[in-house]
């Protein structure tokens, strides 16, 4: 997924692609690797709003669980339910089949405290 | 400093993903922790555990210094058996769980977690005897664990000792890949059989090298330190610093069967027979959640009123079962009026069953 200008990411390498008012959200090739095999994933249900930066579900891995963080408001539309029976797919295609949750987007004003692709690369080479 | 292994440049090349392990560079997983666990119960899997400690015990007094020191019952292990044991101290906490070789009619190898080397070293020497030489080997041993219902076809191509015969927790001096005296031991921290090799560090990576050029036609992966935990798991055994410390009792622990007290005094004894005599008040059990969250390390046990009682030690997601299991204390006296627990992780609550450990039978996954 290089060279979009409609992807965004938080500084919780969550990513968010946006077209219009529709969010997808997923997690970053670089936290499925440091997160190792992923057993399940723990998803919101439609209808459920979030907050920018608030904790909307998790991962298992195997040696570790992490939080999913909101990159943006909004109200979650539709859920990956592949991942249920696939957690994998996040390991695989993290920005492809492996996406999360999608949300009709609030503010997108909320877009300034996100990081492109440039920035968030530069943050985890640090 | 953290210290690297002679393998480390393999596990690099190989792309191991590594970490720090008790002050040692180790491989934490190659391929992904599932697959090589399936390997392992499947077919065999290929571990480098140099990082362990290794202690020679020898002289007149090695076994009165191990009697004292130790809770199994040294005095019953014959030469080329190996014994499964813990140090305990004064209070019956348990300092380290080990495993000790007899390898001459006054020599013994003692072989503790890498985490717990200088510790137990400590405790050797302040409890050894003018009559009882010891000396820390752990820099110059290097450690292969081979393990796996196929490890035998592939040990055989590499060696003409007799390892058909070698029964479980039992060892031989012999010829491997070349190289010298490697104790040849049957043992494994796995549950699906194998061996674990001693060699000394300057012949540890020609003998890797051989032993992977070979296995990988039965089907040998390489297997990191992530798969070596839930295959421990799988078989309820417990780790040290997790499931047993300095703050539990071989009684709680289930451990009992390595706990000898009607031997000839050791360390602990007399503090184990009170709890004996009064009777434990926690146990450690396992569990399989009902869900798919994993129970994770210091996660709360509820009882079925929401309260308190215990604590999770160990968690993991089965791959064999393909679902989450752990370990964790839970009072004696719930145990026994209930099958069903609450795991807490601070912020939300998931159920699960109590069940007998072994969490498998490992004869359903080899062959």
């Amino acid at each position: 997924m290089k060279n979009t200008n409609d992807i965004y990411f938080s500084k919780e390498h969550t990513w968010i692609r946006i077209e219009n008012k529709t969010g997808t959200v997923g997690i970053t090739t670089f936290a499925q690797s440091e997160l190792g095999e992923i057993v399940y994933v723990d998803l919101p249900s439609v209808g459920d709003e979030f907050n920018q930066d608030e904790v909307f579900g998790s991962v298992e891995a195997l040696k570790t669980v992490s939080d999913l963080f909101m990159p943006l408001t909004g109200e979650v539309t539709a859920i990956n339910e592949d991942l249920l029976d696939s957690p994998t797919l996040v390991n695989e295609k993290p920005f492809v089949e492996g996406w999360m949750v999608k949300i009709e987007i609030k503010d997108l004003e909320e877009l300034s405290n996100l990081l492109s692709e440039a920035e968030y690369q530069k943050k985890i080479e640090k | 400093m953290t210290k690297l292994t002679p393998l480390y440049d393999f596990h690099v090349n190989q792309g191991a993903k590594m970490t720090d392990f008790a002050g040692y560079m180790m491989p934490i997983q190659y391929s992904g922790i599932q697959e090589e666990h399936m390997a392992v119960r499947q077919k065999a899997g290929l571990f480098d555990v140099s990082h362990m400690g290794e202690f020679m015990v020898e002289g007149e007094d090695a076994l009165a210094v191990l009697q004292k020191i130790t809770t199994n019952n040294v005095k019953s292990l014959k030469i080329g058996q190996a014994q499964y044991t813990l140090m305990t101290n004064e209070e019956g906490g348990i300092i380290d769980d080990l495993i000790i070789y007899r390898l001459d009619e006054q020599k013994y190898l003692m072989v503790v977690n890498a985490s717990n080397i200088k510790k137990d070293w400590d405790w050797l020497i302040e409890n050894k005897t003018l009559n009882c030489r010891t000396e820390n080997v752990s820099e110059q041993t290097g450690l292969i664990a081979l393990q796996g219902p196929k490890a035998i076809q592939i040990l055989k191509r590499l060696t003409d000792s007799d390892i058909e015969s070698l029964e479980y927790y039992h060892c031989m001096m012999g010829q491997v890949a070349g190289a010298s005296s490697v104790l040849i031991s049957a043992t494994g921290y796995t549950g699906s059989g194998g061996f674990e090799l001693y060699i000394n560090s300057d012949q540890l990576v020609s003998v890797w090298n051989d032993i992977w050029e070979i296995g990988q036609q039965e089907g040998l992966q390489l297997a990191g330190l992530g798969c070596r935990d839930t295959l421990r798991l799988e078989m309820g055994y417990c780790l040290y610093g997790n499931d047993i410390d300095e703050t539990t009792s071989p009684l709680e622990a289930g451990l009992g069967w390595v706990t000898k007290l009607k031997k000839t005094d050791f360390i602990g004894q007399s503090a184990l027979i009170k709890q004996k005599e009064k009777g434990v008040v926690r146990k450690l059990i396992g569990f399989k959640m009902d869900g798919k969250r994993v129970a994770r390390s210091g996660y709360n046990i509820l009882d079925g009123k929401g309260k308190v009682v215990g604590e999770v030690r160990s968690g993991t997601f089965s791959p064999c079962l393909q679902t989450p299991i752990g370990l964790g204390y839970i009072p004696k006296d719930y145990e026994i009026n209930n099958k069903r627990i609450t795991i807490s992780n601070g912020r939300k609550n998931f159920d699960a069953e109590i069940v007998k450990t072994p969490f498998i039978n490992v004869n359903e996954y080899g062959n």
